[in-house]
């Protein structure tokens, strides 16, 4: 027997799945300890959803060996189902059934007794700001609400493993920092949380660990910090009224990129304050600077450079 | 807790869903009601007076054609239900909700069982509704105590049988719209059978036809236990087909709710 070691809630071993001739996963490797929040990053269709489908028990791999909580996804699905909790991409949620009896429901499907159930219910409903709504059927609800019934319809089963396919997908800035601090709080409690996501900034404020998945392959894995030096710095973009000042401007900063047919000027830089005044300091008073906006690295960047590092290696 | 156990338990919760969901949703009850009592009253008051008096049975006009057509509005009325049914199972698919159900640790078949029972009570509702118009328009069934018994097992069978199809329709459908389609041809099962008419005035090839669909044993055993009329082997016929329909529904449905999540 080669179980996995008990502190790795998550493994992966050369998973592949393909849809016809078109493969989605193209032999992963995963180790994710418990208690730890693991952020797996790429573009739509990289296979996000397909990895957390196979680990979910939802579709079987074509070829490799994945375990949840020790036990393997494709030959022991009842027992991974028992301790984990998944949130998909879209709403898993009974839109004929009020929120209090969507809760209600889980509870008996993981065979809670019934005051046990109904207390974890209210609790939740509090938790997660939807005591006012719980008497309401989804159809009334925000996308925000949705989501966080979702979720803690997902924590009836107080799951110790939860995936979360893409979390913040299409949420308002106030729903995700509520989502954020919900899954923070999670992860506090020791829940082992396995998230994806398209945005950078999510899997830098909450993962533990990153893996940036591209065309079904981890292009790259490490702590947030790691990542982001694999990542060229952001830039300044300046937009100019004329040619003339675009001139000027390219002539006192030999470094930038000039862009003759957007009047633009691309300058490298990390953003901060101190390059931005020394920047402002090297041009010219008489240079019309008509637009300047700053560029922090975002996934096109991470992409770009991960994409770019691969094929030259 | 033994696994029969959960799953009479996880049976449970799911039929509580799907009464709930009726509940809910009061204008597909009152449609799936409201179709074989409009073919009812349409053939009784609109073709009745003819059908009664040129269908060679005993008795003449309206109310001789009650007695005769009563068993197929039943069948109509199933066919509706189990419309009902495929649209509603449907919906269940389409909608993210059964994939957390397949995600966790719940009975199999719970889901589609609970979607069989909660159709099997709108069903025995829905008959109950339908028989009650029946006798209020003069249908005047002869059934003893005993009859009625059978006849009620009868009806239940066949519902069972096709609640099965019309489940495995409804998880194989790529829409809620094929799943309202797809069980229509049930509806129409019944004209093309002893329902409305006697077989034996319909032409060679029809006629071949309406006497092998199984919803003409299915009538012609109801129509026997309730009006005293032949029931035959038509009653072996009703069981086979039932058994039949019902392998073929539940193995179809389980197999595609295994299956489900592949199709991304």
């Amino acid at each position: 027997m080669s179980n996995p070691p008990a502190s790795a809630a998550i493994t992966a071993t050369g998973l592949r799945k393909s849809y016809g001739d078109q493969v989605v996963l193209d032999g992963t490797d995963l180790s994710i300890p418990a208690g730890t929040i693991f952020g797996l990053l790429g573009p739509n269709g990289a296979g996000k959803t397909t990895i957390v489908r196979i680990r979910s028990t939802l579709i079987d791999a074509d070829g490799g060996t994945a375990t949840v909580g020790g036990h393997d996804v494709a030959g022991d699905p009842v027992a991974v189902r028992r301790q984990i909790g998944v949130t998909g991409q879209f709403s898993a949620i009974d839109s004929l059934l009020t929120g209090q009896e969507n809760l209600l429901l889980m509870a008996d499907l993981n065979h809670l007794p019934r005051a046990v159930g109904r207390q974890r219910a209210a609790a939740l409903l509090e938790q997660f700001d939807l005591v006012e709504a719980a008497g309401k059927t989804p159809g009334t609800y925000s996308g925000g609400m949705k989501r966080r019934l979702d979720l803690a319809m997902t924590l009836m089963g107080d799951p110790r493993i939860i995936f979360l396919d893409e979390p913040t997908t299409g949420l308002d800035p106030r729903s995700r920092q509520t989502m954020w601090k919900i899954i923070r709080e999670l992860a506090a409690d020791g829940v082992t949380i396995f998230l994806t996501t398209q945005y950078l900034e999510e899997a830098d404020q909450l993962a533990d660990r990153i893996a940036v998945l591209d065309r079904g392959a981890i292009v790259a894995e490490g702590i947030p910090s790691e990542l982001k030096r694999l990542i060229p710095g952001g830039h300044v973009l300046l937009t100019f009224a004329d040619a003339a000042g675009l001139e000027s401007a390219a002539r006192a900063l030999p470094e930038a990129v000039p862009d003759h047919d957007a009047l633009t000027l691309h300058v490298p830089g990390d953003g901060g304050l101190t390059s931005l005044r020394e920047l402002l300091h090297r041009l010219d008073d008489s240079v019309d600077v008509a637009d300047l906006t700053i560029h922090t690295p975002d996934l096109d960047d991470v992409f770009f450079a991960l994409t770019t590092t691969r094929k030259a290696s | 807790m033994s696994n029969l156990t959960i799953a009479a338990h996880d049976s449970r919760t799911m039929l509580r869903r799907n009464l709930r969901h009726m509940q809910r949703y009061p204008s597909l009850t009152l449609m799936i009601i409201g179709i074989p009592l409009v073919f009812l009253l349409m053939f009784v008051y609109v073709f009745g007076g003819t059908m009664g008096t040129t269908l060679g049975v005993t008795g003449e006009g309206r109310s001789a054609y009650v007695e005769y057509l009563v068993p197929g509005i039943l069948m109509i009325a199933i066919a509706g239900v189990v419309q009902g049914t495929a649209i509603s199972v449907a919906m269940d698919m389409t909608e993210g909700i059964v994939d957390r159900f397949r995600t966790m640790s719940i009975s199999r078949g719970a889901v589609l069982g609970g979607h069989v029972i909660g159709s099997m009570i709108q069903s025995l509702l829905t008959l109950t509704v339908v028989m009650a118009v029946a006798i209020l328009i003069g249908f005047r069934p002869s059934a003893g105590p005993l009859e009625w018994f059978a006849a009620i097992g009868v009806l239940a069978m066949i519902t069972f049988a096709i609640t099965w199809l019309a489940v495995a329709l409804g998880m194989v459908a790529d829409s809620v719209e094929t799943a309202s389609n797809t069980p229509m041809p049930l509806m129409l099962l019944p004209f093309f059978g002893s329902g409305f008419v006697p077989t034996d005035t319909m032409p060679a090839g029809l006629r071949l036809f309406a006497e092998y669909q199984p919803f003409t044993p299915f009538i012609e055993t109801i129509r026997g236990l309730l009006t005293n009329a032949e029931v035959g082997n038509s009653f072996a016929h009703a069981v086979a087909w039932s058994i039949v329909i019902t392998l073929l529904g539940y193995v179809w449905a389980m197999r595609s709710y295994e299956r489900g999540a592949e199709r991304v």
